[in-house]
């Protein structure tokens, strides 16, 4: 494990009030997202999830013919489709257009492909003004943080730090209620959406045959941001493209429950083109921006591609243990939880961070919850086993193997297992805790791996008898 | 020039080639059940109600809009079946944008924005709002209230309906929205808090 990693995870588990508020918003949300997908409310629910994985499965597989497609449809309803392969591109694009345009200031609306990208640090680095319009994003940009949580972004923040941020940050009195902090957020973001030049959104599905792209929300943010500015560039991930507007009452059904337990988000935008002719307001320019950054490297692999599959609804993240007590910013990249202990080694590589997959106790919660059915138990095994395999071609785990290959011709013969077991129970450290539970190790054993083991865990006491001897006495 | 290069990559990796054409997506799952219109006005005023907004049902919508927006400002859409209801003739009401600008200055200073809504999603409370030149975006978005006035034929049972009748919204318009519900955020301390950039009162009157 990396020394930061390790150090994050310490201090995460170190705050008391973090620990709080991390257990309590994924706790409210994991138990919406049950309420919202009860079989007596959802009756079809599996269906669904059986049909979405199809869906992304089929799209997936045929990526290129969809993403053509997309393009063509948004070529045809007078938008523009620009491929970029990585952060740089797109930036460039932006600023290339921006600088085209006499464009000064822009208003983004939530987009994990845009943090994926630093987008926003890349555009003021050139002078222009780009500005977080989601509440949550809104204070961590002001904060200079990364999102928490893929739905919930500031979920680690309190009123409390939210008001030395904005009095801080923006120059108003301290101001510890909540609704009223809303206001002033809401008061200063609306000068800037009406002296917008440009709004760059995200897209949570990419409509192959419409050329459309869908936005699912729920201030407000992101309609202003595509409709008050004269240009609106919608950035995703080439993964985003579906087949069918028909196919969105499918995955509509699924994704507010999933992240919030709304059956529907507050506002769901199905955006094709600039305004048509006699459209009173909406862009006059539209333009996606389809980002590859590292996706089609995870399209070779038959099972790994699944990862692909991720709606960003954020469940796995709620309901797993791990995340609970470790929260997002332990983890490496902007994706954290479940789905981005699988798709970051992927895009960054698996030595990027080698304990990544482990950090998983493989209780399965997560692949219960996704509403795509993405098997991550399963490509987080995978995974483990790609680490496993580039640390043996550099030789790293020499210890490791000669173990596995001790334990393996044990196992293969019987009598010297046996022995070694006596051994073991006669030899081994002796519980101190009740009911001879062990809890520690006293020297000679309390070396480095298996004191850290045990510093998480208890084993039972040794058996008086080992299992061969009662069959033998039976 | 990465357009080329990244379909080249795509089409490597999942073993396709240059215009191959694909089988078959899954068929599309569409379910519509049969529910009374009584039926879907109850749930629909249900649904409305659970999410703070207001859903109300009347014969006379002029007087209902009236009411609503005594002595406040508000603008109207230009949808024909707001002018049949004889809503844009009301006291404060101003109507009949065409230029961009001006809409959006009106919008941001108006008390309340009036719609119609082409249809109403009975079993999740929403309306579906199609940008045309009679329906503009920024009325049900810029002010603080929003009161959509409705047909009650327009009322379908969910989403499944919408798009079998509307099977793909970009032959039709630049936009189509579903408003479920008032504007909302909990992204402080998971708090629910409404109108935060959109309209935090929502008013649904179903004719």
């Amino acid at each position: 494990m990396s020394a930061e990693f390790d150090q994050k995870i310490h201090t995460t588990l170190a705050d008391a009030n973090l620990q709080l508020a991390i257990y309590t918003a994924t706790g409210r949300l994991k138990e919406k997202r049950v309420e919202s997908v009860a079989p007596e409310v959802l009756p079809d629910y599996q269906d669904l999830r059986t049909q979405a994985n199809a869906l992304k499965k089929h799209a997936i597989e045929n990526l290129d013919y969809y993403l053509e497609q997309f393009e063509r449809n948004v070529v045809a309803h007078g938008g523009k489709v620009v491929y970029c392969k990585d952060a740089t591109e797109v930036s460039d694009f932006v600023l290339s257009l921006a600088k085209d345009r006499g464009a000064k200031l822009i208003v983004k609306s939530k987009s994990m492909t845009t943090e994926e990208v630093d987008l926003n640090e890349r555009l003021e680095h050139h002078g222009l003004e780009s500005v977080e319009t989601d509440l949550g994003e809104y204070i961590l940009q002001l904060a200079h943080e990364k999102p928490y949580h893929i739905v919930a972004p500031a979920l680690h923040k309190t009123r409390y730090d939210v008001a030395e941020i904005f009095s801080r940050r923006l120059n108003v009195p301290n101001e510890i209620v909540i609704e009223k902090q809303t206001a002033i957020a809401r008061s200063v973001l609306r000068e800037k959406f009406l002296a917008a030049d440009i709004g760059i959104s995200g897209a949570n599905f990419l409509v192959a045959d419409s050329g459309a792209v869908v936005i699912v929300e729920n201030e407000g943010n992101a309609r202003l941001t595509t409709s008050a500015p004269r240009i609106h560039i919608a950035v995703a991930g080439i993964e985003k493209v579906i087949p069918r507007a028909q196919d969105l009452a499918t995955f509509l059904k699924l994704l507010a429950r999933s992240a919030t337990g709304q059956l529907l988000s507050v506002y769901t935008s199905f955006l094709s083109g600039p305004r048509r002719p006699g459209e009173v307001d909406g862009p006059d320019e539209f333009y996606v921006v389809l980002v590859d950054n590292g996706r089609t490297k995870l399209l070779p692999d038959r099972s790994k591609r699944q990862s692909l599959y991720c709606i960003r609804c954020g469940a796995c993240l709620n309901t797993c243990p791990v995340y609970r007590k470790i929260g997002g910013h332990s983890f490496p990249w902007v994706y954290s939880g479940p789905i981005g202990a699988i798709i970051t080694p992927q895009f960054m590589g698996v030595a990027h961070e080698p304990s990544l997959p482990f950090a998983s106790s493989l209780c399965g919660a997560c692949g219960e919850v996704c509403p795509v059915k993405i098997d991550i138990p399963k490509v987080l095994l995978e995974l483990r086993s790609d680490v496993k395999k580039s640390e043996t071609r550099e030789g790293q785990n020499r210890w490791e193997k000669l173990a596995f290959q001790i334990f393996a011709w044990l196992m293969t013969h019987p009598r010297l297992y046996e022995l070694a077991g006596r051994m073991g129970a006669g030899l081994g450290p002796t519980g101190t805790g009740d009911g001879g539970w062990i809890r520690s190790v006293p020297p000679p054993w309390n070396v480095a791996p298996l004191a850290a083991w045990l510093s998480q865990r208890d084993l039972p006491p040794p058996p008086t008898k080992s299992f061969r001897e009662m069959w033998r006495q039976r | 020039m990465s357009r080329d290069n990244i379909l080249h990559s795509v089409r490597t990796a999942v073993g396709r080639s240059v215009g191959q054409p694909v089988a078959d997506p899954p068929p599309v799952r569409l379910q519509i059940p049969e529910v009374e219109m009584e039926s879907r006005i109850a749930t629909m005023l249900m649904r409305i109600d659970a999410l703070a907004g207001r859903g109300m049902r009347t014969a006379d919508p002029r007087e209902a809009v009236r009411e609503a927006i005594a002595g406040k400002t508000a603008v109207a859409s230009n949808s024909s079946y707001l002018t049949q209801c004889g809503i844009t003739s009301l006291a404060g009401v101003r109507t009949g944008f065409q230029d961009r600008n001006e809409l959006r200055d009106a919008c941001a200073m108006a008390d309340v924005g009036i719609t119609s809504a082409d249809y109403v999603l009975a079993d999740t409370g929403s309306l579906v709002m199609i940008a045309s030149p009679q329906e503009a975006r920024l009325i049900s978005l810029l002010p603080p209230a929003h009161i959509a006035v409705v047909p009650r034929e327009r009322i379908l049972t969910g989403l499944d309906e919408l798009f079998t009748v509307v099977p793909n919204p970009a032959t039709v318009t630049s936009s189509m929205v579903l408003i479920t519900g008032p504007s909302r955020t909990a992204d402080i301390e998971q708090i629910l808090v409404r109108g935060v950039h959109g309209p935090g009162q929502l008013t649904v009157i179903v004719v």
